[in-house]
């Protein structure tokens, strides 16, 4: 069936605008009440983020120091900058912004949507999991509380609920738990075993995962994304991911602060663009700076708060939380 | 050869998988926290009407399949094929068994049918929601029964076999829901 043609009124009905405005309140008040300074990194960058897996919007700007011309990027997350108040001594910061995304679009995305990200110094990836349950339990009072908490680290993860070991399994082995006992078949996917993993993950896993705030942590080091390692056999990411009732909620890491190695993740990151065909993009070299000059011991996650509402409101998709959605923007 | 990127997909589009026209019939973006993104699909075969999963990596295209719903006219079957012809431009189609199947049934001479055609031969006929059919057998109507419970099996001009209320008889006219193979009650025409 063809939608037919979205019309002026809002996606999202007045309650829900409301609740909006209670959830955002009360997160403002939890941040406060911990001393967390608010924060408001620009959305317009020079760098982008080099992970293949987020497109980044561009525009140009003409004026004043570019008579030619400037190709800007629209943030994906405001990580970035927000490291760099880090290093420049800010302490612990906070920030609720519009993030952009290129090509996402579906009943869970949107290509703008608001990220709330914050970064609080001196803890690391398991004391900030802590703080997310905290800030969920108060922010969700008396509209959708939390029943049920569970932590898995993602290797209990898939054997529990997939029955494989995700540091031992090959792309073969996934390709014939996904058709025989799934019966899904992934087509022209490349042999990258993240892929696979992936695959298991958004189509096996995450549809068991039911009712609840879930904690994930302990990925793949191939999966750290910006999260330091944690030597071990095999070592892990220190990184998390938070679901409630299922939807995938937030991201966080106990920060890299290593600036080799982060320049050395973009560098690999900036070569599997070219070698797929992603466009390129300028990496971040003030984060490397930042990084360089020293980025105090901190974890920080990026949770999205449209995905709150929608949890919390029972919504069928995120467009229904959503002043106004893609289609009628 | 025409193709659809994963981000023209949404129900009803004709792609081509593993050598098979197939229909959309659902698409969802998925998308893990960090990592690639996948359009997740929900398929009807055409050939078989069998639902199939598949998932894509997004922003690949898929080969569009040459698919289109036409409506034509049920001429006659001379029991290998069964001919249609479009009623404006008189051009004639002749679909197998295959292409028929279930539908054969319900086909009478002179109705509309929708034929679904692949690289412009038939691959499926759907008969029209409701079809006339007269009764060829049946036991005899039980007079003053009127209440349709219970019933009987009937069968009708096209081979038909449906069930009937008891007052039924031989030589009427009947409408029958074809989704369901339902009798819905007497024809007054």
């Amino acid at each position: 069936m063809q939608p037919s043609e979205p019309d002026w009124r809002p996606s999202a009905s007045l309650e829900l605008l409301q609740l909006r405005a209670t959830v955002l309140d009360r997160v403002r008040a939890f941040f406060s009440k911990h001393a967390v300074l608010e924060v408001d990194t620009p959305a317009l960058s020079r760098a982008a983020s080099t992970d293949p897996a987020l497109l980044s919007f561009q525009t140009r700007y003409h004026g004043p120091g570019a008579a030619a011309g400037a190709t800007l990027y629209l943030h994906t997350s405001p990580e970035f900058p927000m490291k760099r108040l880090l290093a420049a001594g800010s302490g612990s910061i906070y920030q609720v912004c519009k993030v952009f995304r290129d090509g996402e679009c579906g009943g869970s995305h949107n290509p703008e949507f608001t990220l709330l990200e914050w970064y609080r110094t001196g803890f690391d990836h398991l004391d900030l999991m802590d703080e997310v349950e905290r800030l969920l339990v108060e922010v969700l009072a008396g509209i959708a509380p939390i029943e049920t908490v569970h932590h898995w680290t993602y290797r209990e993860l898939f054997r529990e609920l997939a029955g494989v070991d995700p540091f031992t399994t090959t792309v073969a082995e996934l390709r014939l738990l996904l058709a025989s006992t799934h019966g899904i078949m992934p087509v022209g996917m490349p042999d990258d075993l993240d892929t696979w993993l992936d695959l298991v993950m958004t189509h096996v896993i995450e549809p068991l995962l039911g009712a609840g705030l879930v904690f994930v942590c302990d990925y793949p080091a191939s999966q750290a994304a910006l999260a330091r390692l944690r030597p071990g056999n095999p070592p892990v990411a220190a990184r998390f991911e938070v679901y409630l009732n299922g939807v995938e909620l937030a991201n966080g890491f106990h920060e890299l602060a290593d600036a080799v190695e982060q320049q050395q993740r973009f560098e690999l990151e900036a070569a599997r663009r070219r070698d797929s065909d992603v466009p390129e993009v300028p990496m971040d070299r003030k984060l490397l700076d930042a990084l360089a000059a020293g980025l105090p011991d901190c974890a920080g996650v990026a949770l999205g708060v449209d995905r709150l509402l929608m949890v919390a409101s029972r919504a069928r998709c995120v467009q229904d939380v959503l002043a106004f959605s893609l289609d009628s923007a | 050869m025409a193709s659809y990127s994963t981000n023209e997909f949404r129900g009803g589009l004709k792609i081509m998988i593993d050598g098979d026209p197939c229909a959309i019939i659902e698409n969802e973006f998925v998308k893990p926290g960090k990592g690639q993104a996948f359009n997740r699909v929900k398929i009807r075969n055409l050939k078989t009407g069998r639902v199939i999963e598949r998932t894509f990596k997004s922003g690949e295209s898929v080969e569009a399949a040459d698919v289109m719903d036409v409506e034509l006219q049920f001429l006659y079957s001379d029991g290998e094929f069964w001919h249609f012809m479009d009623p404006q431009t008189y051009e004639q189609q002749a679909a197998d068994a295959t292409a028929v199947g279930d539908t054969a049934k319900w086909l009478k001479e002179q109705d509309m049918c929708e034929v679904t055609l692949w690289n412009g031969a038939p691959l499926a006929v759907t008969p029209p929601n409701f079809v006339l059919l007269k009764v060829t057998d049946t036991d005899p109507g039980v007079r003053g029964d009127t209440s349709g419970g219970g019933g009987k099996p009937a069968t009708l001009e096209t081979g038909a076999v449906v069930r009937v209320p008891l007052f039924i008889d031989i030589g009427e006219t009947l409408k029958i829901d074809t989704r369901t193979g339902e009798y819905v009650g007497r024809s007054k025409e």
